[in-house]
């Protein structure tokens, strides 16, 4: 053993100093290179960036630097945008809607796509592949198409102007989509888990809770943040349903002409509240969120 | 006991297990030893309830269990892959049958620790599955067998994932420790090899079809035919097809053997004569062991042993040798074949003679 160990102690050795020489050359080469690589991931930050900043930027400008001046920073930052939307209802309100509705969809969405994504993970039924692709097909017409049957629809029933209208409404597309993502978890799940906790004498609903739940876990927030920011951003459909009891506060945005002119610091205030829930919602999922654009199919 | 009665399943027009009927002892070790895809997890699944057979009946003790639910059944299951819990701790892993059943946690405290010590998971009972090596997880998915005390226990190839030294480990242990609770015990696997080192009964499958079911030394010294005798054979079962004629074998007008003893009361005509690798010698160790000439195609060393492929009239046969033996590949060599362990087969591939030394 020792001879065989100091046999190999020179080899070991030169191979080592071959191999820090060899990093040195490559290291000197590289060199120019490395110093520019920056250059490029920092210009796609900048203008990935820019109207982010000139959002928020605006949002502590008075509205006569806005429309006034071109300054780079705030030249006299005020918090009165913000003040005017966390005072004014008929901005604050916008939020709680959006929230209200928004919730609402996700719960919903994420509940009625649990069981039916089990379904097509463990079940081979008549139909079950075709029904499965017909399920994202619903993601390919644009809202616009169904704004107006929705509209007739809800009107008949009552429903036009309350939050659970347009949480169902979206459930449209976000459940096909959490069917999708949940699927591709689960299937990610051998069906032998089931079987041995049926073995251990679980019952279906107790398994699904006690097992299979905490398993999937991750799906189901990757497949509710998916909910939530689609339900989130649209715009259409919402507004389409609304009128003044449950408008989200994107359809307030678009209504913020008044007899003064545009109120452009209050509307960058917005547009910068707006961003937050959707920038804390993917804090949470973010190890998980190239899972979920693959549909759970990593 | 367990038995299957005339139990076939069938799925998409083709027969998974072929009418099948069995009974299994209580207390008894039984060995499900066939090659991939010859049924042994689709025969497992029926025993256990988790699929239904497409015809026939199961029954357990004299009841009829076929249409209850696996959850309603004293059944226990471990499968080839490393099955648990992964969200929960090993403790609760081993306790989640016990907790099903409502046991006060004493009781399960008591059994856990029991199963725990018994498999040497003791040390890991506070980790999670995913954070043990693939023995001590599949020791894990056995503890939990093991604490739901069932009456039937399958393990559906519970060592194949596993490295030697801790398969050999396990494969001792698991009958002692599963032979205490008196439970129907069927161990389902490939090798021929460890169906004799766990002995009890052995079923040889073929093609969803049970070949034969006897005490596992009986199935290896005397298979009832052709397919149990390949089965059960590992290195393949060397086969030569010969014609029995005054007292020789015969090809093609050549006596190649002369019969031994045991044989000599089959009738003349057509049959198939053989044995196993490890009855082909390279030297005469016997003097009843017939020389026959063959040609050397490759030899592989495996250690303290060699695999000495060689051909007899177009037909491959390994040789199981002692020692390194490098041998010319293209050569034509003298082989000794021990005769008294002939089998012979009717030419349907029913057995017609066994050996003589048992």
């Amino acid at each position: 053993m020792t001879a065989r160990v100091d046999t190999q102690t020179p080899a070991q050795a030169s191979s080592q100093t071959t191999a820090s020489t060899t990093e040195k050359t490559v290291a000197a080469a590289q060199a120019p290179r490395r110093s520019l690589s920056w250059i490029i991931p920092t210009l796609y930050i900048v203008f990935l960036m820019l109207p982010i900043y000139w959002l928020v930027n605006m949002s502590f400008k008075t509205n006569t630097e806005i429309t006034g001046t071109f300054s780079l920073w705030p030249q006299d930052p005020t918090l009165r945008n913000y003040i005017v939307i966390f005072t004014d209802p008929a901005w604050y309100s916008g939020y709680i809607n959006s929230i209200l509705y928004v919730v609402m969809n996700t719960v919903i969405s994420v509940a009625v796509a649990l069981p039916a994504a089990y379904a097509f993970s463990r079940y081979r039924f008549l139909g079950d592949k075709h029904m499965f692709f017909w399920l994202l097909t619903n993601r390919m017409a644009p809202p616009a198409v169904f704004a107006l049957p929705f509209f007739q629809l809800y009107s008949a029933f009552g429903l036009i102007d309350t939050h659970i209208a347009v949480a169902l409404a979206h459930c449209l597309f976000n459940v096909p989509l959490a069917v999708w993502i949940l699927e591709g978890f689960m299937s990610g799940v051998p069906k032998e888990i089931d079987e041995t906790a049926y073995i251990d004498g679980y019952s279906f609903p107790r398994f699904f809770a006690k097992i299979f739940v905490p398993l999937i876990a991750s799906g189901i927030g990757v497949a509710a943040f998916f909910c939530f920011m689609f339900s989130w951003v649209e715009l259409l459909i919402a507004r389409t349903l609304t009128t003044t009891a449950a408008k989200p506060i994107a359809a307030t945005m678009t209504r913020t002409v008044s007899a003064s002119g545009m109120d452009w610091g209050v509307l960058a205030a917005a547009g910068v509240l707006t961003i937050i829930p959707g920038a804390l919602v993917i804090y949470f999922v973010r190890n998980y969120i190239a899972k979920g654009f693959a549909l759970g199919r990593v | 006991m367990l038995e299957l009665r005339d139990v076939f399943r069938m799925a998409g027009g083709e027969y998974h297990i072929h009418p099948t009927n069995l009974a299994l002892q209580k207390g008894t070790l039984n060995v499900l030893l066939g090659p991939t895809l010859s049924g042994k997890t689709s025969l497992m699944r029926l025993m256990a309830g988790l699929d239904r057979p497409t015809s026939g009946t199961i029954h357990f003790d004299g009841v009829d269990v076929t249409g209850v639910r696996v959850q309603d059944r004293s059944v226990a299951m471990v499968y080839q892959q490393f099955i648990n819990y992964p969200a929960m701790t090993v403790y609760e892993n081993i306790a989640s049958p016990m907790r099903i059943k409502g046991a006060d946690s004493a009781t399960i405290d008591r059994e856990v620790r029991k199963a725990a010590d018994l498999l040497r998971l003791t040390p890991y009972l506070d980790r999670t599955p995913l954070n043990l090596s693939g023995g001590q997880q599949q020791r894990t998915a056995l503890a939990r067998a093991i604490v739901k005390n069932a009456s039937l226990v399958l393990l559906d190839e519970p060592l194949a994932n596993l490295d030697y030294k801790l398969r050999e480990e396990l494969r001792e242990e698991l009958p002692k420790i599963f032979a205490a609770s008196g439970a129907i015990f069927v161990y389902a696997t490939t090798e021929p090899s460890e169906a004799l080192l766990l002995g009890g009964n052995t079923a040889t499958l073929s093609e969803g079809r049970i070949t034969q079911f006897a005490p596992t030394i009986d199935v290896y010294r005397r298979p009832v035919d052709l397919i149990t005798a390949e089965t059960f054979a590992d290195p393949p079962l060397n086969t030569f097809a010969l014609t029995k004629a005054n007292g020789h074998f015969v090809l093609e007008g050549e006596p190649v053997l002369s019969v031994p003893a045991h044989l000599a009361g089959i009738p003349d005509g057509p049959c198939t004569v053989a044995f196993q690798p490890h009855h082909l010698a390279l030297k005469a160790q016997t003097p009843v062991a017939a020389p026959v000439t063959v040609r050397t195609a490759i030899s592989e060393i495996a250690g303290s042993e060699s695999f000495v492929h060689v051909e007899f009239a177009d037909t491959r046969w390994v040789m199981l040798a002692p020692g390194i033996h490098d041998i010319e590949p293209d050569a034509q060599i003298t082989v000794y074949v021990d005769t008294r362990h002939l089998m012979a087969f009717a030419p349907d591939g029913r057995a017609i003679a066994g050996p003589a030394a048992a």
